[in-house]
């Protein structure tokens, strides 16, 4: 086979499926009638962590072609991000018909009053834009370099979702820090990969 | 806050032999819930009936019927056994179920101290036997706005108190469950400062709704619902409910209960259940009942007002949250 055609073939169904298998475990064992105890809070717990998951893993993408020069990875960054925003809306739409049924008031009373869903709602709000103009065709109509511009929204995106999984947790906030630190990590890269070498020849 | 290493494996991860040993009662169970699903929709098929549910738990017979019961729908045996905070095993509400077995309900003993004429170690076997037992079907509202239904078995907790005879300077009661790494592993992190504490006032600790819980369903109390002994204030958000109870001590001031110690800003010493006092990040006006689908209003005092509010008249239910 070809280049192309491994892409097509194999890689491409492979992360398909690698994204899908949260959705489909899900669906499953709720058919199943195994979603313990409060399948709501089951539903919730895993849409949320698998939106937060493939945000990390789209933001890995960049930072693991320069560490391994392997171009092609970015192919998949745009089927990662919509699944990010997939898994997002899911997280969404199960607390906003669940707990708000639907309405905006009491949505937007949480929004102002509870940091933990100003942040949620932030990041979810901010992937919004980046999914429309996921396409092709948008990436033409506004030009790369506009479009790699509003496209950093996501790290505001990543940043907030950190906040909202820390704030959410009880007790034990021994997971959203490891997330805190891949996010810290994957950003701190950029970072120093833009302004590390003009800080170092100041000096 | 918590920073938590990750788990090794440890010896209670295994899967318990007599687990093992039913699994295919499990996927019985899991087809015919399949099939149950798939004429009730997902995952809300709860059908609980009050017959005894693990074998070999011992039974508990002539059981009073309490005035005080709701007649709400139950929770499942199912729900009320997999579904638990007892960070004593584990911070995961499934934790407790899978690792609880460790746990030795017998031999047990209560060491009673502090203002009562009659200090002493009690135990379980005699406690049992203080008072008749009665079922007490009560709500049971949780601090994180989860509530159940629970078909408690046990006596007024004043029946238990009184006999140790309670000075004049007993104000309140202090309570303390079990520590020991061997039977509760969860204990090996510091989750909480061990042990976990809880305190009443006398006049809550006295009040006939307060009941000393002793078993569930029919039974004796299952470990990950704090065998063999424990509180059940059902107007109080779920924390104040200790299990496992090996220390009660009548005090003259107000104990520090472990979740005030952790987080004083979010949990106090009342905690008493107010839709109108939300917790600092998350709203108490309304609750996930195990089983629904919606959320519900929260009910001032978990609908226990008409026979607890006076209990607090005066006191200013925001500062004593």
């Amino acid at each position: 086979m070809t280049q192309a055609q491994w892409r097509r073939r194999v890689f491409k169904p492979v992360v398909w499926l690698a994204c899908l298998a949260p959705a489909a475990l899900l669906l499953y064992n709720g058919f199943q009638g195994d979603l313990g105890a409060n399948p709501v809070e089951t539903i919730t717990n895993t849409t949320g962590i698998w939106t937060l998951r493939l945000i990390v893993a789209g933001l890995a993408i960049t930072p693991l072609r320069w560490a391994t020069g392997v171009n092609l990875l970015i192919n998949y960054r745009r089927v990662i991000g919509l699944f990010a925003f997939f898994y997002g809306t899911l997280h969404f739409l199960t607390y906003f018909i669940l707990d708000h049924q639907l309405e905006f008031g009491g949505l937007w009373d949480d929004v102002v009053k509870r940091p933990y869903i100003t942040a949620g709602f932030t990041a979810f709000v901010l992937m919004i834009p980046l999914a429309v103009t996921s396409t092709t065709g948008w990436i033409r109509r506004m030009g790369g370099k506009r479009w790699n511009l509003l496209h950093r929204l996501v790290y505001i995106t990543a940043l907030a979702g950190v906040l909202h999984y820390f704030w959410k947790v009880k007790l034990d906030a021994t997971y959203p820090i490891y997330y805190g630190i891949g996010v810290a990590i994957l950003l701190g890269i950029r970072l120093w990969r833009n302004y590390g070498p003009k800080l170092a020849s100041k000096q | 806050m918590l920073i938590k290493k990750t788990a090794d494996l440890r010896e209670s991860d295994v899967t318990p032999k007599e687990t093992f040993l039913r699994r295919r009662d499990f996927l019985a169970a899991a087809g015919s819930t399949a099939v149950a699903v798939a004429t009730n929709g997902l995952g809300f098929t709860g059908t609980p009936t009050a017959s005894a549910q693990n074998p070999a738990a011992q039974k508990l017979a002539n059981l009073k019927k309490s005035p005080f019961s709701t007649d709400e729908k139950l929770n499942s045996y199912k729900d009320i056994t997999t579904y638990n905070n007892f960070y004593e095993f584990g911070l995961d509400k499934a934790d407790p179920g899978k690792y609880a077995h460790t746990l030795k309900p017998k031999p047990w003993s209560v060491v009673v101290e502090g203002q009562c004429a009659k200090p002493g170690s009690y135990n379980i076997e005699d406690i049992m036997k203080y008072a008749p037992l009665e079922e007490r079907i009560y709500r049971l509202r949780c601090v994180e706005a989860w509530s159940m239904v629970v078909p408690w078995i046990g006596y007024p907790l004043s029946e238990f108190l009184k006999r140790f005879e309670p000075t004049s300077k007993a104000k309140y009661v202090e309570f303390k469950t079990l520590v020991d790494t061997k039977q509760m592993p969860g204990q090996t992190e510091p989750a909480l400062n061990w042990p976990y504490v809880e305190g009443l006032r006398m006049d809550e600790a006295m009040h006939p709704l307060t009941l000393l819980g002793l078993g569930l369903y029919g039974e004796v109390l299952p470990n990950q619902n704090g065998a063999p002994i424990r509180l059940v204030v059902p107007w109080k958000y779920g924390f104040k409910s200790i299990k496992s109870i090996v220390r009660v001590r009548f005090v003259e001031t107000e104990p520090i209960n472990t979740w005030k110690q952790q987080q004083s800003a979010e949990y106090g010493f009342y905690a008493n259940v107010n839709p109108q006092v939300d917790h600092p990040r998350w709203t108490q006006g309304s609750e996930r009942r195990l089983g629904e689908f919606f959320r519900r209003k929260t009910l001032m005092f978990n609908g226990y007002g008409d026979q607890v509010a006076s209990l607090y008249a005066g006191m200013d239910l925001r500062k004593n949250y």
